[in-house]
């Protein structure tokens, strides 16, 4: 059991994570440094899974959807649609439970809508949530009136900043919604019908998957996942900032995605190697701030890992090994 | 302190009481207003300020929103023509393509005054500009920052706006020069945190970091007040009192800042006031009335706030305009 776990720990993408990691360490040396203060661990490793769970819960949805083929580019600006929703809500004077779960319905119809494009007027995915995407931020401005939210509501709070054994609550929310996602995945056929769909859909409506149902649940998953992140990033800053709030996530989300394995053509997935593909991300993020480099040079010293990440990844790269550890861990890392 | 405070006032006053003098020669004219759009708060603020300026000194203010685009601006000026009104307020949204709308406006003799943003094109064409000097927000920074710590030495570490953007160059300028001279104060660590909020709490949770859980840090200098409300909850969750274990000072004035300001979480803002109307509609009835050539660039004080400037009251006056 243990064996096997630790085997499926050999992949790639562990590799990465590991090996960012330590390259923060060596530019950095109290990287690894975790002490406890007020009740919560503190600490560069800590941020990394704090301000990685945002993205690490839109990957949870987006790896589904990307293994049916399709890609979410609406999550970002449901981020901030949810945001909007929950903030305006309890400056408004409705309970923060109540707040939460409109935000959550909203978000997750908002992922129905897409799906419905996609399932049932056959739009393409990429065209079909690109119209949330440029009309949910413009529907956060109407629900915001264009200013920021700022609230003072102590759940919402607890749910951005709060801590839960110490751990950052962002954090525990993204490992929940990661094994909860798993197991519906794996412990039930969805996961199977999910990868059907993406390889050819039309076999699998045939075999008798009712791939319209199952295209509409993971559209609305990633929905209800860009919402569960939208309410953290809101209470995080105790503002929704309709403007930036989930800004471009998409596209990290998609990259944590494709880093954990799952391919753009649809078919295999693994939603925890997403979530490591997120917490890669963030940890050249949180890396490149800790380092101490200028900020000119963010996004290029960004580029060139993931490239690198990317290439290690490659096919060409791992036909250039010879038969050993890491070919075998490439190919199970992506088997599953 | 107080005593400056109580002749800030006084003076302001002066100056209001000495504007609403000059209101009467604009009683009753009709002006056009052509603005960009409302892509930030403070631009909404910008919005309603000149509305209140207009009405204040009974002016008819023709509002036209360009919604970003260039070619909305020069339509409405060429309706603000055809209706011929007395003079025209423009924020251009880029600075060039001016030429011909503004030669149309000189022809008919109808005065045009920039607000905020300058153009690429010939001086006469326009009759003034009104505009914050970036260079010098940074700088007032950086001067409060002096004057604040003296001779102790300090470690800062500044929140920079969009890599890139002109003004987060110039306000980083601007507060070098501001501390230029001082070896006491050092800028030890510098990053972008894109003007957000969120951004700017991550950021700063990187740099409580790198310096020792902020125990080294002395002051957090932001280009601007939404990266530094981000940061100072950074700050309180790494254990430390922002506003008296960490100096914050940051560039704006919005009403958020001056929450945090009264709760005693940051201590010093340099306003980039949204009244450019007020100073442009001074100058205008001056030119009115006997033709008094105004300067060319007018520059906006960039006045500095702190705790003992009533920042609750500046919070309340500012919550309704729209930032």
């Amino acid at each position: 059991m243990i064996r096997r776990f630790l085997g499926r720990l050999a992949n790639p993408q562990v590799g990465a994570l590991v090996g960012v990691l330590l390259i923060n360490w060596l530019l950095f040396p109290n990287f690894f440094r975790v002490t406890w203060q007020d009740g919560r661990l503190f600490g560069s490793l800590i941020d990394v899974l704090n301000r990685g769970a945002p993205v690490a819960i839109l990957a949870v949805g987006m790896v589904g959807v990307i293994a049916t083929k399709g890609v979410d580019l609406s999550v970002g600006a449901v981020m901030a649609v949810a945001g909007a929703v929950a903030a305006t809500l309890v400056v408004a004077g409705y309970p923060a439970p109540v707040a939460v779960v409109v935000a959550l319905a909203v978000g997750f119809a908002c992922g129905l809508w897409n799906g419905f494009l996609v399932a049932v007027l056959d739009i393409q995915p990429i065209v079909a949530t690109l119209v949330l995407m440029v009309a949910g931020r413009g529907i956060a401005q109407l629900i915001t009136e264009g200013f920021i939210v700022t609230f003072t509501d102590p759940v919402l709070i607890f749910i951005g900043t709060g801590s839960f054994l110490g751990l950052p609550m962002a954090a525990v929310i993204a490992l929940v919604l990661m094994v909860l996602v798993t197991l519906l995945v794996r412990r039930t056929a969805i996961g199977l019908f999910i990868e059907a769909v993406g390889i050819n859909r039309r076999a699998a409506s045939l075999a008798g998957i009712r791939s319209r149902m199952l295209l509409m649940l993971v559209y609305a998953l990633s929905g209800l996942c860009a919402a569960v992140a939208g309410i953290i990033v809101a209470g995080d800053i105790r503002g929704a900032d309709a403007n930036n709030a989930g800004l471009w996530l998409e596209l990290d989300a998609i990259l944590a995605v494709v880093i954990g394995g799952t391919s753009l053509l649809g078919g295999r997935f693994s939603v925890p190697l997403a979530v490591v593909g997120a917490l890669i991300i963030q940890a050249m993020n949180t890396g490149i701030l800790v380092s101490g480099f200028p900020p000119e040079f963010n996004l290029i010293v960004k580029a060139g890992m993931i490239f690198i990440i990317l290439m290690i990844q490659s096919p060409f790269a791992v036909r250039l090994l010879p038969p050993g550890l890491l070919r075998r861990a490439a190919s199970r890392g992506t088997e599953k | 302190m107080k005593l400056i405070s109580k002749l800030a006032i006084a003076a302001s006053l002066v100056t209001a009481l000495s504007s609403a003098g000059s209101a009467q020669d604009l009683n009753g004219l009709t002006i056009g207003f052509s603005q960009i759009g409302s892509e930030s708060g403070w631009r909404a603020a910008e919005t309603s300020v000149t509305k209140q300026q207009a009405t204040e000194r009974g002016v008819d203010l023709k509002f036209a929103d360009a919604q970003q685009k260039q070619e909305n601006q020069i339509k409405a000026i060429r309706g603000f023509i055809a209706q011929g009104v007395a003079a025209i307020l423009v924020a251009p949204v880029v600075a060039t393509g001016w030429e011909e709308v503004l030669g149309e406006a000189k022809e008919a003799e109808i005065p045009v005054i920039l607000l905020d943003r300058g153009v690429d094109a010939p001086e006469d064409l326009y009759l003034t500009s009104v505009a914050s000097d970036q260079v010098k927000e940074g700088r007032v920074a950086g001067q409060w920052l002096v004057d604040t710590v003296k001779d102790k030495a300090c470690k800062v570490v500044e929140l920079q706006g969009t890599v890139g953007s002109s003004p987060a160059i110039n306000r980083k300028q601007g507060f070098e020069e501001g501390i230029a001279g001082h070896a006491n104060l050092t800028i030890t660590r510098s990053q972008t945190g894109d003007f957000t909020r969120s951004k700017g709490k991550e950021v700063m949770e990187g740099f409580l970091k790198a310096e020792n859980g902020g125990k080294d840090i002395c002051a957090l200098y932001a280009h601007n007040d939404d990266m530094a409300v981000g940061a100072i909850q950074a700050i309180r969750d790494a254990g430390l009192k922002p506003g008296s274990d960490m100096l914050v000072v940051s560039i704006d004035a919005v009403p958020d800042i001056f929450t945090a300001i009264a709760a005693g979480e940051a201590n010093a803002t340099v306003e980039l006031t949204p009244n450019m109307a007020g100073p442009a509609f001074d100058v205008l009835a001056a030119y009115l009335k006997d033709g008094t050539v105004p300067d060319k660039f007018i520059i906006t004080e960039s006045k500095l706030y702190t705790a003992t400037d009533d920042p609750q009251g500046e919070y309340e006056r500012r919550k309704g305009l729209g930032y």
